[in-house]
């Protein structure tokens, strides 16, 4: 006699280890497979695009910082660069060194935690993770010095970056620079060809590049559909253009091609940080602006390749300290919209590594 | 570098195919009527020279006179983008044409504008609040939303 089954509804979270802060999924199911999904969030809300109304320009570069809390020099950078355009000056070319550096740092640590609990939702519980974490904690300590901050840093400034770098900065980033393409390798060695990822990942949740790029997702999980679009290539701000470096792009798309594609970005990061080292330029680190910066009416639209994808800032401004309207483009919020599509046909246990494999930060998504 | 394609290039291949539908033209705006946003938008993702196949953004910005929803475009395959504007008048009811059937990406973006700025995108499959609550009253980005902190 078969057994019948009826759709059942599910809600996953918003407390719930696998969704990475407060973010809840009613997925409903048929048996163990998925029939629909929606994303629903908005627990994190904090109006930080209200807030900025009511703020100077100087004083928004603070609620960056609380945006994609695992870089928030990558925000503080993308709205830096919003506010340059909008005024027509470019920092010194010292900062613009400083700056990609430690974005780059950024890059490297918001893809280790995201290696890292992808390892976790899978079921590597807690070892890939520490690893992960002992090596984000060197770059901890590196911005630390920089700036005094291990998760808030504020470090930029409309024009450069707040000081320069103090003296023993140099010397703790080669030594980082040194240590950590062994690091890379040893988790290359435990993970790339590992039996249980592969047979969990390999065909999973395939998205192909028209998808991908219909959704207007960005940043690895864009390339790893094989999309050849990185915004340090294609449409380079600071000093990218200079920098000699690969985009690595996926073959198929699926799971596996995402963790590969964070996997290899991490060297291509490294090969950024150590070319900066090499070449950083002596020089003033600010431009002389003043306190309350004041930009002409307008509107700008900056953005930048943050460790998520493509992190944009729209700023309309009225000619008064505080900008009239200041609209974040999120890339973890707009990755989220190719959840259902990915997901839908697959069962439980791949939702939690999918999920996974799309790397989002639910400050950035509900801002 | 990705070239911004000159907006008076862009108002006028829109006019050509699309006759009244650019309201204003100049160096730095392209205006479209919303009511013709959906039979734009459908232009510039399949016209050849525009192929606008990634919709980067999606803003609104409450000037108090009109709602003007602005729109950010790429093509990745040319490397090119653009910046198109349109305008909703009526506060009460300010309507444009959903852009989901074009650009999927849209779906999050519309509903997040819905949400917090109250312009309604017709002919969206799922328009409802995003980040907020089901029952919160009014749109807090309005300019003319009174923030109600608790003593």
């Amino acid at each position: 006699m078969p057994i019948k089954t009826s759709p059942i509804i599910v809600n996953i979270g918003p407390h719930h280890p696998s969704t990475h802060g407060v973010f809840r999924m009613r997925v409903m199911f048929d048996g163990e497979n998925i029939i629909d999904l929606e994303p629903v969030f908005g627990y994190l809300h904090r109006g930080t695009e209200k807030l900025a109304e009511e703020r100077t320009y100087a004083q928004i570069i603070t609620l960056t910082d609380r945006l994609d809390y695992l870089a928030s020099m990558s925000n503080n950078l993308a709205y830096v660069v919003s506010v340059e355009k909008l005024l027509g000056v470019k920092a010194p070319e010292r900062a613009m060194y400083i700056r990609v550096i430690m974005a780059e740092l950024m890059r490297i640590a918001s893809h280790l935690i995201g290696l890292g609990s992808f390892l976790n939702d899978l079921g590597a519980l807690a070892t890939p993770w520490m690893y992960m974490f002992r090596e984000r904690e060197k770059i901890l300590d590196l911005c630390e010095m920089v700036c005094g901050a291990r998760i808030t840093y504020s470090y930029m400034r409309v024009g450069g970056v707040s000081m320069d770098l103090p003296p023993e900065f140099m010397g703790a980033l080669r030594q980082f620079c040194d240590d950590f393409p062994h690091r890379i390798d040893e988790y290359e060695k435990l993970l790339r060809e590992n039996e249980i990822l592969i047979s969990r990942t390999k065909g999973v949740a395939v998205l192909s590049a028209e998808t991908a790029k219909n959704n207007s997702l960005s940043g690895p999980v864009l390339r790893a559909s094989g999309v050849n679009w990185d915004l340090r290539k294609s449409d380079p701000y600071e000093i990218y253009d200079r920098l000699d470096f690969e985009v690595p792009i996926g073959q198929t798309g699926d799971t596996y091609d995402r963790f590969l594609v964070r996997l290899e970005e991490l060297r291509q990061s490294l090969k950024i940080i150590n070319q900066c080292v090499k070449d950083m330029p002596i020089g003033e680190t600010r431009l002389k602006l003043p306190a309350l910066i004041r930009p002409p009416k307008g509107d700008a639209y900056g953005h930048v390749e943050a460790p998520k994808g493509e992190l944009g800032f729209y700023i309309v401004s009225d000619g008064t300290i505080a900008p009239y309207r200041l609209k974040i483009r999120a890339p973890s919020f707009i990755n989220l919209t190719a959840l259902r599509e990915m997901t839908v046909g697959y069962k439980l246990a791949d939702l939690i590594v999918v999920f996974g494999s799309i790397d989002v930060n639910m400050g950035e998504v509900d801002r | 570098m990705t070239r911004e394609l000159g907006f008076q290039d862009v108002a006028a291949a829109i006019e050509r195919a699309l006759p009244g539908a650019v309201v204003q033209s100049s160096a730095n705006l392209v205006l479209v009527d919303s009511d013709k946003m959906a039979a734009v938008a459908k232009f510039l993702r399949e016209a050849p020279g525009m192929e606008f196949d990634f919709l980067t953004s999606v803003s609104a910005v409450d000037y108090l006179d009109y709602f003007e929803v602005v729109y950010h475009l790429l093509s990745i395959k040319n490397n090119e983008s653009t910046v198109i504007k349109t305008r909703a008048y009526s506060r009460d009811y300010p309507a444009v044409p959903s852009v989901v059937n074009v650009w999927q990406g849209a779906d999050f973006q519309e509903r997040e504008i819905f949400d917090l700025m109250g312009v309604i995108f017709t002919g969206h499959p799922n328009l409802k609040r995003i980040m907020l609550w089901e029952g919160f009253e009014g749109h807090p980005l309005r300019k003319d939303y009174i923030v109600v902190t608790p003593s």
